[in-house]
């Protein structure tokens, strides 16, 4: 399921495109394996010359973005900068109109489904919490559980001792091991966002991709959150969109500002706070 | 401990003690009690029940996609129908050489035809292995077909239901036709005899009803079992947010695929043992109206309970029966008030309503 | 005994011989002398002035039993120079023509009650009154009325009005006798109106072909060339198996083919004509669903019944002023706005709003509504059919040429609707209404945020749907049966295109209906009108692959979510 670095047009080109293929099987008959991923470049995500354009307005202009493996990354950036979409186009909700995006060497996501990414070892926070409103807390956090997924398995499995104590584990981390029992919807908005985390740890990703996680919390929580994302980073690779400048000074390493679709300066947060550029478009004087 | 979602109900158990002691008592009603008692039931009335636990089995079908997938299916009486219609084509090849016509390999309605043979599809339907084969596999394999198409192109919401609505219209209008080799608008009927049993004899009406009620029972465990798995509870997260259980690693199309054919399946069984209580399986059940009905039902009863469809199905069609013989013309206008007020003031059904006066 | 008795009796008649004898040969004079002066007075009878038309003694044939005894005398009375020969011969095509069984005269006799009132068939003058018994009609068999039809036609050849001319030239085609053709050669060149001229060339070119000279043949032949009138073609065909020159079935057969080859591409254009017709219908029935749809997310499931209370009300209409059918349509077009419209309202205050945000269950309340609103209709007007009239202006048709014609109705109403979408692709782009709908369409929220008020745009946006379906209703009065099942009829065809086409833009409800009543019509001939209609829906359930929201789907990030 690799590709060789080719330009990817649109989904419709790319579907009637394979059947012509005489090299290969038709895509549902290949089982769906994702690649064992290589990791042996320090890269783990690769985004080149990615455009899409939403009727007419170019959402994201040749955009070349690149994180390491093991990196705590933080995103920041004007409203309609790109960077909700950049996380779309990674996760597989948008199609980029061209460009690549792969993650590790070989595995092309532009390929698969947004259940083969995830399953592939990218989780997503998304900037709205969306827990399972009608599911228990528990349940939420059993479903994002890495396990096997597929519908005969999930028929007749049962919890073990094992994952039953990483749920246990995980709901403390976020801070919620008296509300296990709690229906999703019946948290507070805080609560969401960090039973949205803890699915994000259930999921054991490799790569996480954290839309504007402290927003509407406290101070407390933010260092929460912050102790949390540096703590991922090694064993997980981590980009952060954000809007709090402070939060960000206190996680980040390397910060990326994305402007009108494309990046605009990356580097240490200090050298980004002085770049002239950034000061103007967004940071301010 | 038990950090579950799901609402506690005592209808849970109940429904299957009331379905069991039915099992018992009604047969009882009628064979050993004297006509002149006054809990004697006619054999007409086993058989109206027999049929409606059918109908119950087929409003839990619905009710599995429904209440937990969140897929509302306007044309699982197609499903009804394609099983009713396999236990017909049996039913009706049983019949051999008593029929009009007296042909032992032709159908009546063929040979009225002029037809020379049995058409290919007929095949093998003769023996009861293969005819209760096709029970389960002509639906299903509609439905996943159907499922295939629809669910992976996303296609959701009312768009879905409508497109439903245009499948069970178009095999109504196939079925229809007398060139498809099904009997045409009369259908299958003047069936004699299931397994050797006479249709007309009252152990065998008493048979099927039972069998309904086992099925009935069978498949509510199965259904039970299904919604509180892992399986059933990411189908209810489907139901609530589809795409962010994308993003968690669920193949939501596989989920929508397996379950919604399953649910034609048992809907199919449904149709099967409702036919020859009823007698006859024409190409009106296939009707979009009936359909729409279906929902009605699982709606009215509760949906999302799996035993509330039961309750809604029994009542409706009790309520059916009687006011189409006492005020005929007045049934439609009470079937869509019907609708209208279930969906107005008992979104959660009338089970719904009992279970918010045990909350209290 | 007996035998003496009849003895007796023969004895009788002996004896009593020639007293008998003269008695009875007195008898027998006095009845011829009676028969003779009857005879000699009957001439006298005929002296009485009506009676010495002509063509009474003419008619007298026509009493005969043998039908060729009747043609000779229809003939005669034809060639006489009579003036009143057309009114004779019309009262025997229209079985007026009676003869009086005691007098043998012919008479024009009308029925009335219980006697027949007579009147002189050359001017129609009373003559008197006569039992059932006295009369006996003149009958005539179809092979004399085919001749009596032709001949008068040919009466009216010369009349001074030219549209009688004309169609009494019209009639004859393709039925002349041989022998009247040379009189219409003759009257061609004295002939002023064209068409008149025209219709006489087709006449004698169709006899032309067969039984003509060589030099008449050519002509015909030359004239042939493009024509497609039905009756020449076949002459043609005809010919092309029949001509006596390899030459001449030549080239009759190419004419043939070339006139087959023009029909057929004729027929397309008919068929689209149909199409488009069916397609307009579609556009209009649809349109209301899909603007509801689009900005309320709503699927009313009742719009059938709201087209079928359009139609109803066209009825009503008509019904209320059965003096001004002409202009019943204009009345009943706002009506039924106005009807369907009020009661979309209705359902948006009473039902709709109460269930905002559950489309699913909006669909089954509207459903229910639907089954109310069929159910009413049946038990307070009729569960049968009604009849809705045409009115005379929709009826007719415009020929383009023998080949294809158009039906006025399906006219009127493919502009009609044209003219509809105008009118909503205007109020959609430049009317406040419509700006404040394509908001609250695209992202509701915002649209508050700025002030609209959008429950009310809600109940006015249903209400307008709900119009629009009340005048599709109007449309489809005219065009088919009207019954408490028209809205079921339509309502599975306009969702169809509501999802082929996409709640984006009005652009998509049009290029969606068209095209799906252009495929039905296409695939009608060739597969069935069942068979069409599977079809074509199982290529929108695979088209919906392909683009799940439609042609033109509703866009921008608010609707995603």
């Amino acid at each position: 399921m690799s590709s060789s670095g080719q330009k990817r047009g649109h989904v419709e080109q790319s579907q009637a495109g394979r059947f012509l293929r005489r090299d290969r099987v038709f895509n549902f008959l290949i089982p769906d394996v994702v690649d064992r991923l290589d990791v042996s470049d320090p890269v783990l995500l690769y985004l080149e010359d990615v455009n899409v354009a939403f009727d007419g307005f170019k959402a994201i202009n040749n955009l070349n973005f690149y994180v390491d493996s093991g990196e705590l990354r933080c995103l920041i950036g004007a409203n309609g900068a790109g960077k909700t979409t950049m996380m779309d186009i990674i996760t597989g909700k948008t199609r980029p109109d061209s460009g690549t995006v792969r993650f590790g060497r070989n595995v092309d996501l532009l390929d698969l489904s947004e259940s083969q990414i995830a399953r592939a070892g990218i989780g997503r926070k998304f900037q709205k919490p969306t827990v399972f409103e009608k599911l228990s807390v528990f349940e939420n956090l059993e479903l994002a559980m890495a396990d096997d997924k597929s519908v005969w398995n999930t028929l007749h499995c049962k919890l073990n001792s094992e994952q039953q104590d990483r749920i246990a584990t995980v709901a403390l981390t976020v801070g919620l091991p008296e509300q296990l029992g709690q229906l999703g919807g019946k948290l507070s908005h805080g609560q969401k966002q960090w039973l949205e985390i803890g699915m994000l740890l259930m999921q054991e990703p490799l790569l996480l991709l954290v839309d504007e996680p402290v927003a509407g919390m406290t101070h407390q929580e933010m260092d929460k959150t912050g102790e949390l994302l540096l703590s991922l980073a090694g064993t997980h690779t981590v980009v952060v969109v954000e809007h709090d400048m402070e939060f960000v000074r206190s996680i980040a390493n390397r910060v990326t500002v994305l402007h009108q679709g494309s990046v605009l300066a990356e580097g240490q947060m200090d050298d980004i706070a002085q770049n002239e550029e950034v000061r103007r478009v967004y940071l301010g004087e | 401990m038990n950090y579950s979602s799901r609402p506690v109900s005592i209808l849970d158990r109940w429904i299957v003690v009331a379905i069991i002691l039915c099992l018992i008592a009604v047969p009882i009603m009628n064979q050993v009690l004297p006509s002149s008692h006054a809990l004697h039931l006619g054999v007409f009335n086993v058989t109206q029940l027999g049929k409606f636990l059918c109908l119950a089995l087929l409003a839990l079908s619905v009710d599995l996609v429904w209440g937990y997938l969140g897929i509302l299916s306007l044309g699982h009486g197609a499903f009804f129908a394609l099983g009713g219609y396999a236990m017909g084509m049996y039913l009706m090849r049983q019949i051999g050489s008593r029929g009009v016509y007296g042909n032992p390999d032709l159908p009546d309605f063929m040979v009225f035809l002029n037809w020379q043979e049995l058409p290919w599809f007929w095949t093998g339907m003769e023996h009861f292995p293969i005819a209760m084969i096709m029970v389960v596999l002509a639906p299903g394999l509609l439905a996943f077909l159907f499922g295939w198409f629809a669910f992976r192109s996303r296609v959701n919401g009312v768009y879905l239901s409508i497109i439903t609505q245009a499948m069970t219209f178009a095999l109504m209008l196939a079925f229809y036709r007398n060139e498809m080799g099904f009997g045409g608008n009369n259908g299958l009927t003047d069936f004699k005899d299931i397994l050797g049993f006479s249709l007309q004899s009252d152990t065998t009406r008493i048979g099927l009803f039972l069998c309904s009620g086992i099925a009935l029972l069978i498949s509510y465990f199965i259904c039970q079992k299904l919604t509180r798995s892992r399986a059933g509870r990411v189908a209810q997260a489907i139901r609530d947010a589809e795409s962010r259980t994308r993003f968690i690693g669920f193949n939501v199309e596989n989920y929508k695929l397996w379950l919604f054919t399953f649910s034609a399946m048992l809907a199919g069984i449904a149709g099967a043992l409702y036919v020859p209580q009823a007698g006859i399986i024409n190409p009106r059940e296939m009707a979009p109206l009936g359909s729409i009905e279906i929902v009605i039902w699982v709606a009215l009863g509760g949906r999302g309970t799996l035993y509330g469809p039961i309750i809604g199905a029994l009542i409706v069609n009790y309520a059916k029966s009687w006011f189409t013989v006492a005020f005929p013309e007045f049934w439609i206008f009470a079937l869509g008030a019907l609708f209208v007020v279930s969906t107005l003031f008992l979104p959660r059904g009338i089970t719904g309503l009992l279970q918010r006066r045990s909350d209290q | 005994m007996k035998l003496l008795k009849r003895c007796c009796q023969g004895t009788i008649i002996v004896v009593r011989l020639p007293d008998l004898i003269s008695r009875f040969a007195e008898l027998i004079f006095r009845c011829v002398a009676l028969v003779m002066l009857i005879l000699m007075c009957a001439p006298a009878q005929a002296q009485d002035n009506w009676e010495d038309s002509p063509l009474q003694q003419l008619s007298a044939e026509l009493t005969s039993k043998k039908n060729d005894i009747k043609l000779r005398a229809i003939d005669q009375l034809a060639a006489s120079e009579s003036e009143h020969r057309a009114r004779w011969l019309s009262a025997l095509l229209e079985g007026e023509l009676y003869v009086e069984k005691s007098t043998k005269r012919i008479v024009v006799a009308e029925r009335q009650g219980k006697v027949f009132v007579l009147t002189n068939p050359d001017d129609g003058s009373d003559v008197g009154e006569a039992g059932r018994r006295d009369v006996a009609k003149l009958k005539i068999n179809n092979a004399i009325r085919v001749k009596l039809r032709s001949i008068l036609s040919t009466f009216d050849l010369q009349h001074p009005d030219a549209e009688k001319r004309l169609s009494s030239v019209s009639q004859l085609v393709g039925k002349i006798d041989s022998a009247a053709v040379p009189r219409i050669r003759e009257l061609m060149a004295t002939e002023s109106d064209d068409r008149v001229v025209e219709s006489m060339r087709l006449l004698v070119s169709i006899h032309d072909l067969s039984d003509g000279t060589d030099e008449q043949r050519q002509q015909a032949l030359a004239y042939a060339d493009g024509n497609l009138n039905n009756d020449l073609i076949n002459a043609l065909r005809t010919l092309s198996v029949s001509g006596e020159t390899e030459q001449v079935r030549v080239l009759a057969t190419d004419l043939v083919q070339q006139a087959d080859v023009k029909r057929a591409l004729y027929a397309k254009v008919e068929t689209l004509f149909f199409g488009i017709s069916l397609g307009s219908v579609l556009v209009v029935a649809a349109i209301g669903l899909a603007i509801t749809f689009g900005v309320m997310g709503v699927i009313n499931m009742a719009h059938g019944e709201l087209i079928m209370l359009g139609a109803y009300t066209t009825y009503f209409v008509q019904q209320l002023l059965p003096n001004a059918i002409q202009y019943s349509l204009i009345i009943a077009i706002p009506a039924a706005f106005l009807v369907s419209g009020t009661v979309g309202i209705l359902i948006e205050r009473l039902v709709i709003r109460h269930l905002y945000g559950r489309p699913l269950e909006t669909l089954l309340a509207t459903f229910g509504i639907s089954l109310m609103l069929q159910q009413s209709v049946r038990t307070f007007v009729s569960s049968q059919n009604i009849a809705v009239i045409n009115p005379t202006w929709m009826s007719g048709s415009w020929v383009i040429n023998p080949a294809l014609s158009f039906t006025m109705n399906r006219l009127i109403i493919i502009g009609f609707c044209l003219v509809v979408f105008a009118a909503l692709l205007l109020l959609f782009s430049r009317s406040g209404f419509g700006l404040q709908m394509r908001a609250v369409a695209q992202n509701r929220q915002m649209a508050r945020a700025m002030g609209i008020r959008s429950s009310r745009i809600d109940a006015l946006t249903f209400g307008l749907g709900s119009g629009i379906a009340g005048i599709a209703g109007v449309a489809l009065s005219q065009l088919g049966n009207v019954g408490p099942n028209l809205g079921q009829n339509y309502i599975i065809d306009s969702f169809m295109v509501v999802v082929f086409g996409g709640v984006g833009n009005l652009w998509g409800t049009l290029v969606a209906g068209m095209t799906l009543g252009i495929a039905n019509k296409i695939a009608e001939p060739w597969a069935g009108a069942v068979m069409a209609k599977i079809l074509i829906l199982v290529s929108i359930i695979l088209f919906i692959q392909r683009k799940p929201r439609g042609l033109f789907p509703q866009r921008g990030r608010a609707v995603e979510d």
